[in-house]
């Protein structure tokens, strides 16, 4: 990989999982999960509810639940590995360098103070700011997200602000910071579908003007196919497949991301009155350990060999592509160990 | 803001009104005040005379007013036993009540919150089970008994406090420990139940997304949601407690309200029970009302309520 194409990478992770114990064993919700993304990139992480992927944003983040513990190989933030470095230096770079916008807009901001007030504490928590500086950038950043009146809105409390406003308040705080990457878990989720298009579409305007790292997680393929720029798909605690919004969507290679795709309509594509598709069977529980493909259940394509032992994340003939399933993949090594073969 | 404080006072003012006529009732309550007036060996003629004097033989309502008018000009009656307006006999004994009031509560809370904190932020931890142990046997512990044990400890054995009297703040803080650790239990209980549950809100999660600091998180973020239960509990509390302090003054010889109420109970001193009673009531409604102002301004949803 050239040297100039490593500085524009904002997160890198490898291998990372998550264990939490329950009282039938060893629940493994996120196992070997690698993914990366550049400066003003957008990485869509989809996937079925349970498969792992807002856990996965909460190790990111080091806000996973106390009883959850995390362990992986690498974790860079613009270079700097930012895994076990220990709970103070991790709030020092939350909040700045990293933020995250949640999918409960309604119940993410403390019912107690105004807006204005953590809107400010975020910057003035992270930066040697006046007060006044702090509300200026907040007023600046209330009206990026497309709030009017924003300086009145600042003495507002969150019980007073509609559901779509409150996310709007949500982005603004997560950018009080300028942060690097920002991760949005399922962020549209909660609210009106006239209002989750516009939140989308400035999610996607900000990332592009902030040159920000975004991942963005959701279930929702049509908001993929809109402002990805790179695709994961997970399946069952692991990303089976990864590469461009366009080889995900044109040329899926795992049976999983196939059989995801036949269940939306697509125009142009599907026709009129067929039905549209449907995964059999239901996802695997994942307590304990498991071998093999964890998709060879319900994979119409499954055979014997699928059953037995780890799969890889291999690359497939397209650059960047690449998928978790023996039927797709070309002879090499594993993902993991070839550095920036993902991209 | 202002609908709601109105609201609230309006509420005040009916409870009090109400409160008012049962501790105007209470004369009746305990007989024929006339008889009681007159003494034992009166004669017929002897109780109409009194049932005149006083202004018994009107029509109960006509009483009823021309009392409170009384009340609300701060005459309270007259003490037979003490011959003295009741009001400057209550009103001199007051701030000692309030005071002991005041301290028993400060050190509820402080011992209180404190102890729910912490043992919320490490629920079942050996923490959590001694605030739970505190708990159980403040729960389990009449106040009079462990007032007697305190005296015993602290006043006889080690001689470190005053047994009785008010003569300085060291006089205090027996007292107060004896009042106090009564309300502890259910503040404690509270407390942690209401941090547990702030603590695991989507909010707590964002504060912590800032970066924002774990003391910034646990005391402006979470606490200030938890406490406010805890608000409306310790009014009622601090109501009953200073119906405990009959008993806590008592022990103590502390020159109270609660001493004056024990006195009057066996002196049978009518007007200054019934006194005293209405004193008690104003101040339960008093402190209803400000922590309901209280919670108003920690919670900015009470305040459209």
């Amino acid at each position: 990989m050239p040297e100039n194409s490593h500085s524009k990478r904002v997160l890198e992770v490898k291998r990372l999982n998550v264990e939490i114990p329950v009282p039938t064993g060893l629940l493994r919700p996120v196992q070997d999960v690698s993914l990366h993304v550049d400066r003003g990139e957008t990485l869509c992480v989809v996937g079925e509810s349970g498969c792992g992927k807002s856990l996965t944003s909460l190790a990111i983040m080091d806000l996973l639940p106390t009883k959850a513990k995390r362990a992986c190989d690498e974790m860079r933030l613009s270079g700097d590995t930012v895994f076990d470095i220990g709970e103070r230096a991790m709030s020092d770079i939350r909040g700045d360098r990293m933020s995250m916008i949640f999918q409960e807009p309604m119940t993410s901001l403390n019912p107690a103070y105004t807006i204005g007030n953590q809107l400010v504490e975020a910057l003035q928590r992270h930066r040697n700011v006046s007060k006044a500086q702090a509300r200026d950038r907040a007023i600046y950043l209330l009206e990026k997200v497309g709030i009017t009146a924003a300086a009145s809105r600042l003495g507002q409390y969150p019980h007073q602000l509609s559901g779509g406003l409150r996310q709007r308040v949500m982005i603004a705080m997560a950018l009080m910071c300028g942060p690097d990457l920002i991760i949005a878990d399922e962020p549209t989720t909660a609210l009106d579908v006239t209002i989750q298009a516009q939140i989308l579409h400035l999610l996607s305007d900000l990332q592009r003007e902030f040159q920000m790292g975004m991942i963005l997680i959701t279930h929702d393929l049509g908001v993929v196919a809109r402002i990805a720029d790179r695709v994961a798909v997970m399946y069952a605690g692991q990303v089976v497949e990864t590469g461009t919004a366009e080889q995900i969507f044109n040329a899926p290679q795992h049976p999983y991301t196939r059989g995801l795709l036949d269940c939306i309509p697509i125009p142009g594509k599907t026709k009129r009155g067929a039905r549209l598709g449907a995964i059999p069977g239901i996802v695997p529980s994942l307590v304990g350990h498991m071998s093999g493909c964890h998709f060879a259940s319900r994979c119409p394509q499954a055979h014997e060999g699928c059953e037995t032992g780890d799969i890889e994340l291999l690359p497939t003939a397209q650059p960047g592509h690449v998928c978790r399933c023996l039927l797709t993949q070309t002879p090499g090594t594993p993902v993991h160990e070839t550095e920036g073969a993902a991209s | 803001m202002l609908y709601y404080t109105l609201k609230r006072l309006g509420v005040a003012v009916l409870v009090a009104i109400t409160v008012s006529v049962l501790s105007f009732s209470m004369i009746y309550l305990s007989g024929d005040p006339a008889v009681a007036l007159a003494g034992e060996g009166a004669s017929n003629e002897d109780i109409e005379n009194v049932r005149r004097v006083y202004g018994f033989d009107r029509p109960i309502i006509l009483q009823y007013g021309s009392w409170l008018v009384q009340a609300l000009q701060g005459n309270l009656g007259h003490s037979n036993y003490l011959k003295a307006p009741v009001a400057s006999v209550i009103f001199e004994r007051l701030p000692t009540t309030m005071l002991l009031g005041a301290c028993s509560l400060a050190f509820a809370l402080l011992l209180a919150i404190p102890l729910g904190v912490v043992a919320a932020i490490k629920p079942n931890s050996i923490l959590d089970r001694i605030a739970l142990s505190v708990a159980v046997v403040g729960q389990a512990m009449p106040s009079f008994w462990f007032a007697l044990t305190l005296i015993l400890w602290l006043g006889i054995t080690w001689r470190l406090l005053p047994i009785t009297g008010t003569a300085s703040w060291k006089n205090f803080i027996m007292p107060s420990m004896a009042l106090g650790y009564y309300l502890t239990p259910a503040v404690m209980r509270l407390t942690r139940a209401g941090m547990l549950d702030v603590l695991s809100s989507d909010y707590i999660r964002t504060a912590r997304a800032k970066g924002l600091r774990p003391m910034t998180v646990l005391f402006k973020h979470a606490l200030r949601n938890a406490i406010i239960p805890v608000v409306s509990l310790a009014a009622v509390q601090f109501g009953f407690m200073l119906g405990g302090s009959i008993v806590i003054e008592t022990i103590f010889a502390i020159n109270g309200l609660g001493y004056l109420a024990w006195e009057s109970i066996q002196r049978a001193d009518l007007p200054m029970m019934q006194a005293i009673v209405l004193v008690l009531s104003i101040f339960y409604i008093l402190l209803t009302f400000l922590a309901d102002m209280l919670n108003a301004f920690l919670d900015p949803r009470i305040r459209v309520a």
